[in-house]
């Protein structure tokens, strides 16, 4: 029994930081009606910037995040232009594959220079014990900081003003630009942050777990997961979501080999999706 | 002679919004029934609970007899009713002429393919589009498209056919020539329910009229009788879009 | 006029005739190599033809599709290993059972829009993979071999693999001209309508469940066809190759490239794709960057020539557009 509470107890913890991926791919769903299929390969990109920071510069692996989410920040925006501007009007099938081709250019680079080989960072955190568990410190230090990231999102988009412009133009952009919103600046701050959201969420993941070039892809498809569980376009949500689909995992793990908790997370993925398309943690009314 | 279309107790809410409410009129098989109404009356809405867009959450709709409400639309095709849109949708990159020969197709007597090309020659000649068969539907004028529309929703051989502002941007030349075609397409036997803001056009085609007015049925008649009522002007008074004599630019 | 008119159409006959050429060039010189890229050049323009239907006629765009060339070889493997099946006979039944699970399917995922339904159809793909991975009787994440016994049906391997060969371009075949026939099909015209404007096409009495599906279901069965014959051919198959998502938006690349809609494009792209990874591949320096020039070439289809090179080609001489569909 004490095993299930610690393996669920840690889910949460895990899937605090599922969540904050996915407020990154919701966000930028919720504002442009894209879905970023670069998402993946910004994780990875946050797991390889911490790697490089902490390991190889030997930066404190927590500090380094705020340099990482400036420069994932410029990259995001700098990727909205590219990939995204362009297509912004038309048929979502286009940004679809815009953002697809840009993440195989980035995981064909990935893959080219650093293989398939496993990558790990590590970080001497104290960890929290309780009983005869040991909750690893990196898991506690991923969580709080997912939720302080998350909380900061929400002061960000409720209590400034560019926040209020993000909402403005993800309600409707033809009235934002109309108030003289610069509706085309707005979103891509909007992709930035987003991207600067996943990036930070790939090196949170790096403290915790091992990784490869490849490793972007699976938490990509967790990603969407979340988000559609949490509602499109709802940061809260897709919190909740990442939290609730860890809580699954962990409820999991205990009873099955974990080969069958992805089938079980896509089987939910798309149930989910045709039974309740405004996820199930949608709290605003539509 | 029992009505073409009966609609009964028609109700719908939308979240707390009652759009239309206890609606109830028929329309006799070979009639124009006008259906008018200040802006927001609800006129769209009720076409769309008629063929089968929205569910109505009372009430029913009886076409020739049969209970067609909360049918599919494409269902409600096949029972013999068309509509055209008041914001027209034209399948863009597909010829005028094979716009029309989906609507044969598809429509009441279910063609296969050739037959629905030569049904839908016909009717292009009937509007007097013949001359743009080959044209993307995308590229006509908005009088073109809404011809388009018409014609359309003609090739699926309706016995009623439900016109939503088929008038609406058309200069007076196009409003005429549109007029003149549909009481051509009544001369063929058609019902026809339309909506329309131009009250001369629908006082002089229609011969019955139904007021709409949030929702609720505020008169039903014949058009002199219901122009002269004095809740029908209250509802109108203080619309933009009331008098004969607006036309649109 | 019938169902077969098309027959009459030159266009048919184009297709006909460049069957028959990409099937007896390697025969001529029993060119083994030029076979073997063939091969790879009839599955793709097989799937990206089938994919056709779904992305350029009905206006849905299904990332998962390589879902239906996995579970079709896998059923054809099966069939083939645990009941003895001759291959054909495994391929066909299989590819039946896929068609109608996809029609099943279909209906449910096919209520979803645009980027859900894309969404949806990854996840589909990625269930399935997952379930296999997990699925003793079908070998695990260890995968299914065939012994050499089995090619015993066609007089031996060397004979086997050139009947396979034959058999997946008579699948090419057929892809063409099904995507031909029905593009000048009343079904054809349902689906067209479709993918312009859902909704316009139910208020004109398309049955859109119904189309849609059958759509879905129509471009399962020869994908499943082909990955019978072709993984019975690599005489091995498993998971991460069967359900592989990257050759799955490789397909919808080399749709993009050719010229979405058109059954010309589907061919054209399929064909020049594998042809530029073939090279790419063989080249040292450039197999790590096969995925680069991957994404670098549909970035720039993307967002500069959307219409592919069918779409450039017709704007260009407005009277192919009959000749070259």
């Amino acid at each position: 029994m004490n095993g299930i509470i610690a393996s669920i107890l840690d889910g949460l913890l895990v899937g605090s930081v599922y969540g904050l991926a996915a407020m990154g791919l919701t966000l930028i769903w919720g504002v442009m009606n894209v879905i970023n299929l670069t998402h993946g390969a910004i994780i990875v990109a946050g797991m390889f910037g911490v790697f490089l920071l902490a390991t190889v510069l030997g930066v404190n692996a927590y500090a380094s995040i705020l340099p990482l989410v400036a420069a994932s920040f410029v990259l995001g925006v700098g990727l909205y232009w590219v990939a995204v501007h362009r297509v912004i009007g038309q048929p979502p099938l286009m940004s679809l594959l815009s953002t697809f081709a840009v993440n195989l250019i980035l995981i064909g680079l990935g893959t080219a220079l650093w293989g398939t080989q496993l990558f790990n960072v590590t970080v001497t955190l104290p960890g929290l014990s309780l009983g005869r568990y040991t909750f690893p410190g990196t898991h506690i230090m991923a969580a709080v900081l997912a939720f302080v990231i998350a909380g900061l999102l929400y002061l960000f988009l409720h209590h400034t003003r560019l926040g209020k412009a993000v909402r403005a133009v993800a309600n409707n952009r033809e009235a934002a630009a109309l108030v003289g919103i610069p509706t085309t600046w707005v979103l891509s701050l909007a992709f930035g942050l987003g991207v600067a959201l996943a990036c930070t969420a790939g090196a949170l993941i790096a403290t915790m777990f091992p990784f490869t070039v490849l490793s972007g892809s699976t938490y990509q498809v967790n990603s969407f997961v979340v988000t559609v569980l949490g509602g499109l376009g709802n940061p809260a949500g897709a919190l909740l979501g990442g939290v609730a689909l860890g809580l699954l995992e962990g409820l999991a793990t205990p009873f099955m080999p974990v080969s069958w908790t992805s089938v079980i997370e896509f089987v939910l993925f798309v149930i989910v999706l045709i039974a309740f398309p405004r996820g199930l943690f949608n709290f605003r009314r539509s | 002679m029992s009505a073409l279309l009966e609609v009964r107790g028609l109700g719908l809410s939308f979240g707390g919004l009652r759009a239309v409410n206890e609606l109830s009129f028929e329309v006799a098989e070979g009639q124009i029934m006008g259906l008018i109404g200040p802006n927001g009356a609800g006129k769209s809405t009720v076409f769309n609970l008629i063929n089968g867009v929205y569910k109505p959450d009372e009430g029913h709709v009886l076409f020739k007899g049969v209970d067609i409400t909360g049918l599919a639309p494409y269902r409600v095709v096949r029972h013999g009713i068309a509509r055209t849109h008041q914001i027209v949708q034209p399948l863009a990159t597909m010829t005028v002429l094979e716009n029309c020969t989906v609507g044969a197709c598809f429509g009441a007597d279910n063609l296969p393919l050739g037959r629905a090309r030569e049904a839908a020659r016909e009717v292009l000649g009937f509007v007097g589009l013949e001359d743009r068969a080959g044209m993307p539907a995308g590229q006509l004028t908005i009088a073109g498209k809404k011809r388009l529309e018409l014609a359309r929703a003609l090739c699926a051989r309706p016995t009623l056919l439900l016109l939503d502002e088929v008038l609406a941007g058309l200069n007076p030349s196009e409003v005429a020539r549109m007029i003149d075609v549909i009481k051509r397409i009544r001369a063929r036997g058609v019902a026809i329910l339309i909506i329309e803001h131009l009250m001369q056009a629908i006082m002089s085609l229609s011969d019955r009229v139904v007021v709409l007015s949030t929702g609720e049925k505020l008169a039903e008649g014949a058009p002199q009788e219901v122009a002269n009522d004095p809740a029908v002007i209250a509802a109108y008074l203080g619309d933009p879009g009331l008098s004969g004599a607006e036309q649109a630019p | 006029m019938g169902h077969f008119a098309i027959v009459r159409r030159p266009f048919f006959w184009i297709i006909v005739a460049a069957t028959a050429l990409f099937a007896l060039v390697p025969l001529w010189g029993n060119n083994v190599e030029l076979r073997e890229s063939l091969v790879l050049a009839a599955v793709y323009v097989t799937l990206a033809s089938n994919l056709n239907l779904m992305i350029g006629y009905t206006g849905y765009v299904n990332f998962g599709n390589i879902v239906f060339f996995g579970l079709g070889g896998y059923f054809g493997v099966y069939f083939s290993n645990a009941f003895g099946w001759p291959l054909i006979p495994a391929a066909l039944v299989g590819a039946a059972i896929v068609s109608g699970l996809a029609y099943l399917f279909g209906l449910g995922i096919l209520r979803l829009r645009g980027a859900y339904f894309a969404l949806a159809t990854i996840g589909v793909n990625e269930a399935v993979r997952a379930f296999v991975q997990n699925f003793d009787p079908w070998g695990g994440a260890s995968g299914l071999y065939i012994p050499i016994s089995a090619f015993g049906q066609f007089g031996g391997p060397m004979q086997a693999l050139w009947a396979i060969y034959f058999l997946l371009v008579l699948v090419m075949g057929l892809s063409l001209v099904l995507s031909y026939a029905i593009k000048s099909s009343k079904f054809g015209l349902g689906l067209l309508a479709i993918g312009q404007n859902e909704d316009a096409a139910a208020v004109l009495g398309v049955a859109t469940p119904r189309y849609k599906a059958m759509a879905y279901s129509i471009s399962a069965f020869l994908p499943a066809v082909a990955g019978a014959l072709f993984f019975f051919k690599s005489a091995f198959i498993q998971p991460v190759d069967a359900f592989d998502l990257s050759l799955s938006v490789e397909v919808i690349v080399m749709l993009m490239l050719g010229g979405q809609g058109t059954v010309t494009g589907a061919a054209i792209g399929a064909f020049l794709y594998e042809e530029l990874r073939g090279h790419l591949l063989t080249s040292a320096t450039f197999s790590n960057f096969q995925l680069v020039i991957a994404g670098a070439l549909l970035l720039l289809i993307v967002l500069f020539v959307p219409g592919g090179l069918m779409g450039w080609v017709h704007r260009r001489w407005p009277r192919t557009r009959t000749v070259l569909e």
